[in-house]
């Protein structure tokens, strides 16, 4: 009893810790949920070799940038027409986080305080990352089944062996 | 009656040919013309023989394996590429755009530069000639 008590104590404090380090850095996501209106585009076009990633993960000025860099896309050349780009580029940043307070635009959406805090050590260590189930932290859909859908709901988590 | 026949000859060259013609191709044949005044035609076995090259850490196989009638996969991601012979899947090579969007990246991720009209047309001939 009193260890089930203990452990639930230090979960709130860690959970809190990480929540505090989120609030400091100002890196919050928005509702992942997508929203009601889908541009047809960027489903088609950021889907082609990963999920195409809920835009509200990431500021406006992290997609600005990503969309900027397409032919050097995370060592692949993920390139598309002007037009396209700039079609794509304006779903994302109008359906940006809206809780994101600080100044830093990061990349990757695994660097980001809030993944991290959501993702720590103790919940997910770092081999269990790296199952052949699982891949690598950008495969939301390996542990998150309705990552495609926006749904990353702690209910329907299930970690693949 | 000659003339007949002759008329239907032709008619089922035409035909013949036509059915072997694509429309992306044709683009590309008409831009090697330009990059190439010798250019005189595609060939599939050069197309066979720039797939199946291994130029460097990547090559066409990576993500499309040894044959363009097999399932692909990402090299990265995992994620299905389906097949890219036109006989398995009839969506491949029909949209010029798309065709020009890929051969853009990939060319740039296994041979760090852009391929000729000739070298993407020389692979279309091979693709499209897998049955």
């Amino acid at each position: 009893m009193t260890t089930s008590l203990a452990k639930l104590l230090t979960i709130s404090v860690l959970a809190l810790l990480a929540l505090g380090a989120q609030a400091e850095s100002g890196e919050d996501r928005g509702k992942p949920a997508l929203p009601a209106q889908i541009n047809a585009s960027w489903k088609q076009e950021c889907s082609a070799c990963h999920m195409a990633y809920p835009p509200s993960l990431l500021p406006a000025a992290s997609w600005t940038q990503l969309m900027a860099g397409l032919n050097k896309h995370f060592g692949a050349d993920a390139s598309l027409s002007a037009a396209q780009a700039s079609e794509i580029s304006a779903f994302l940043t109008k359906n940006a986080s809206n809780r994101w307070s600080g100044k830093s635009a990061p990349l990757r959406i695994t660097e980001t305080a809030w993944f991290k805090a959501k993702h720590n050590e103790r919940e997910v260590p770092v081999k269990v990352w790296t199952r052949p189930s699982i891949k690598g932290a950008w495969n939301c859909a390996a542990c998150h089944g309705g990552a495609q859908s926006g749904d990353f709901s702690e209910r329907g988590v299930r970690i693949p062996k | 009656m000659t003339k007949r026949l002759i008329f239907s000859l032709a008619l089922a060259l035409a035909l013949s040919l036509g059915a072997h013609a694509n429309p992306v191709q044709d683009g590309y044949r008409t831009v090697a013309k330009q990059e190439n005044p010798a250019f005189k035609d595609f060939s599939a076995a050069a197309g066979q023989k720039f797939y199946n090259a291994r130029p460097g850490e990547l090559s066409c196989a990576s993500c499309h394996t040894d044959s363009p009638k097999a399932v692909g996969k990402h090299a990265k991601t995992g994620k299905e590429i389906a097949p890219m012979a036109p006989s398995l899947n009839p969506k491949r090579f029909s949209d010029a755009a798309n065709v020009e969007k890929w051969f853009k990246r990939n060319c740039n991720d296994v041979l760090a530069r852009a391929c000729s009209a000739q070298e993407k047309g020389d692979f279309m001939a091979y693709v499209l000639s897998v049955q």
